[in-house]
């Protein structure tokens, strides 16, 4: 497939059934940036919203530093994982745009719930990119404080993170939170694979009866590890919203600009009362699952080299090149910025150390409990019996 | 001393009224816990006192109760979720086992999840499927999640009371059948000095042999014992009270004196609290033991149709057989 046919769909290119088409179509959705870098200036939604986004030159280059710096610590850690520094990683490439859109998009107030792979968010809240590293590294399990950064724990049971979204959205309108541009609004992150779970379908239902102010975002990355979206669906997954009773929206997760703009727009609506938005992110997991998987035995070359034409970088760069917002100066300090807080996260997990073994029976319990007491006890005098043993 | 003779279910509906009205950040939330008050009414009148923000009829959905309920702890309030059955209380165990239980340890003691769970368990009403199973081992099993359950009005009343103010998550199981069975509540007892909600307690001193139960086996113990000392046998009881983490030292204490332990409980015993109950009294108190500790228990069967239940449960008679066997070892 040749690269320079960005627009095009998959539809096709694949030996699909005819049930396939209707959600791997062309989508309709919300676009303002084209692959090919072309500004769109408003799209109206099927609700008559209009989307549109008023960024200074300023706040462009912004939005282009996150997804070079976002891409590259990811493709770090991926590094770290294949060094044997990280047991594992989730890497976000080919969500750049989609995380660093509705991230942006978040107000200092609003709080997240994510999934395990939203790096790209948590960087856009301004949280030190080492702090999920440790869970990666084994160290720990996450070890943050969700409110004390307007960020819950990566949550690896698929889906069950939106439940806990919806419940906190429920006590910010008991707690009279919502209302006015200091209103509060919640955002939860999950996937395609996870709108078949029971959880999902669940927080939409308390969301639309108890008129939560959240947003669901849903990164449709096509792909639930080697499942595709056709598994899990046959309508587009925005359209779901509608049989819970809220709107659902598409947009083209890999165009930073109208995922920006649909995400405010639906986190300004649920901060002032109006209740839940479904957010469909188009968009594709560049690369695999995770560390552990291989999607060489489930998809092929030209489907993601489709996917690499649309890059959400590449049209981002072509705008900022076209619309003279940015030159070749502030290209290569972004690359050497981008560079530079990589080598830094490396230095840190290098220098992370390893948890004494006898912590692992640390906060299972705010109170405590004798049993553990003992345990703890017990592991000690045994440990303590080996020589040289230190904890 | 103010004392009123209540239901434990009543005394537990005024207990999760006190809940509410000392600390606004304790909700209730539940299906059909609002206007209709619970099936069992155990939070009758409290949505009319203290508003539908405060005790919230819920999708029925349990899972979805207990997730959003995590969110809600996240948030800072104190949530209080009925489970309608124990049998219900499946859809919900993936948030109860991996977010309920794991959310403090994840954050490494950041965050806290001062939830109760409320589950009325256990048989002998009678029910269909599913309205009569004793799921406690599938909790105590897990870290991070403490279980207790009440067997008498009084301690329905305070220990209700006392799960909802502590930060640790807890399982709080209700004996259902003994929803209806009246004893002296002391209402005014300052809640500060109340006995300890993880602690076993004696609930009948004796010497011959020690029988252990919690929640609605307790009643059935006690009963035994009154039957055994007409026998000349003087039976102690313990009513463990906590069955995670469990607090054995009275335990040990009583089986070192008697030589003899039998444990109750309505659920089965194929890797149920009695064998473990039974391992650590044979580890702590392997020379003062007249006998091997025994159990008596559901069977291993699901729960039966309701016309054989009697038969399925431990009652007054299986005990009395078990105690004449530690004695005839």
């Amino acid at each position: 497939m040749a690269k320079g046919d960005p627009g095009a769909s998959t539809r096709g290119r694949r030996a699909a059934p005819r049930s396939r088409k209707a959600v791997t179509g062309d989508p309709e959705l919300v676009q303002l940036l084209t692959p090919a870098g072309e500004r769109i200036d408003s799209v109206t939604g099927p609700d008559g919203t209009e989307y549109r986004v008023d960024f200074t030159d300023e706040e462009y280059r912004g939005l282009y530093r996150d997804l070079v710096i976002v891409r590259k610590l990811d493709a770090e850690a991926t590094a770290l994982q294949r060094q044997g520094e990280l047991g594992l990683w989730a890497s976000l490439l080919g969500q750049e745009a989609a995380q660093v859109g509705s991230g942006r998009a978040l107000r200092a107030q609003d709080m997240a719930f994510p999934t395990y792979r939203e790096h790209g968010v948590l960087y856009c809240r301004g949280i030190d990119p080492i702090m999920p590293l440790g869970l990666f590294r084994g160290v720990d399990q996450g070890g943050w404080d969700p409110n004390e950064f307007k960020f819950n724990m990566y949550t690896i049971v698929i889906g069950a993170q939106t439940l806990h979204a919806t419940g906190y959205a429920m006590g910010v309108t008991m707690d009279g939170r919502t209302g006015g541009e200091n209103g509060e609004a919640v955002i939860a992150y999950f996937g395609d694979g996870a709108t078949s779970q029971g959880d999902v379908n669940e927080s939409f239902v308390w969301a639309s009866v108890f008129n939560a102010p959240l947003v669901f975002f849903c990164q449709n990355n096509q792909y639930a590890i080697s499942e595709p979206l056709e598994r899990q669906t046959r309508v587009p997954l925005y359209r779901r919203a509608a049989g819970f009773g809220f709107p659902g929206i598409r947009v083209d997760g890999n165009d930073v600009l109208a995922t920006y703009a649909v995400t405010r727009h639906a986190l300004d609506n649920a901060r002032n009362g109006q209740g839940p938005t479904l957010i469909e992110a188009y968009t594709y997991r560049m690369g695999a699952h995770t560390t552990s998987d291989d999607p060489t035995r489930y998809r092929i070359a030209s489907e993601v080299e489709a996917w690499q034409a649309k890059d959400p970088i590449a049209r981002m760069k072509a705008f900022l090149e076209r619309a003279k917002i940015a030159d070749e100066g502030f290209f290569a300090d972004v690359d050497e910025q981008a560079r530079r807080e990589a080598i830094d996260l490396r230095e840190r997990v290098l220098a992370m150390p390893d948890p004494k073994p006898v912590t692992m029976f640390d906060h299972v319990y705010p109170n405590g409990s004798p049993l553990l007491d003992e345990q703890r006890a017990q592991f000690n005098k045994y440990f303590d019996s080996f020589e040289g043993s230190a904890h | 001393m103010a004392t009123e003779t209540l239901t434990l279910g009543k005394a537990l509906n005024i207990g999760l009224r006190r809940a509410l009205e000392n600390d606004p950040k304790v909700v209730i939330m539940g299906e059909d816990v609002g206007k209709l008050g619970g099936v069992f009414r155990i939070t009758d009148g409290l949505q009319k006192d203290f508003g539908e923000q405060r005790v919230i009829d819920t999708p029925l959905a349990e899972s979805g109760i207990i997730g959003t309920a995590v969110g809600l702890a996240i948030r800072g309030y104190r949530p209080v979720c009925e489970i309608q059955f124990d049998g219900f209380v499946y859809p919900a165990y993936d948030q109860i086992v991996s977010q309920v239980a794991k959310m403090h340890y994840r954050s490494r003691g950041k965050l806290n999840i001062p939830m109760v769970i409320r589950i009325p368990f256990g048989g002998g009403i009678g029910a269909v499927e599913h309205h009569s199973e004793s799921p406690e081992a599938y909790f105590a099993h897990t870290a991070g999640l403490k279980v207790v359950s009440c067997a008498s009005p009084q301690d329905a009343y305070v220990m209700i009371q006392q799960a909802i103010a502590s930060d640790d998550p807890i399982v709080f199981l209700e004996p259902k059948r003994r929803y209806w069975e009246k004893g002296q509540v002391d209402l005014d007892a300052p809640l500060a000095e109340a006995y300890p909600l993880q602690a076993a307690r004696v609930a009948r001193p004796g010497t011959d042999a020690t029988l252990l139960a919690y929640g609605p086996m307790v009643r059935t113990c006690l009963d035994a014992a009154t039957a055994a000392a007409e026998d000349g046998r003087d039976l102690e009881v313990i009513d463990l009270r906590t069955l995670s983490p469990l607090d054995l030292g009275a335990v040990y204490e009583s089986v070192r004196r008697t030589g003899r332990a039998v444990v109750v409980h309505e659920a089965p015993s194929n890797v149920g609290l009695g064998a473990e109950i039974a391992a650590r009294i044979t580890e702590e108190c392997f020379y003062s033991l007249e006998s091997p500790v025994l159990r008596v228990t559901g069977f291993d069967t699901p729960y039966p149709a309701a016309r054989v239940e009697e038969e399925y449960l431990p009652d007054l008679d299986r005990v009395l057989d078990a105690v004449d066997r530690t004695f005839g070892w």
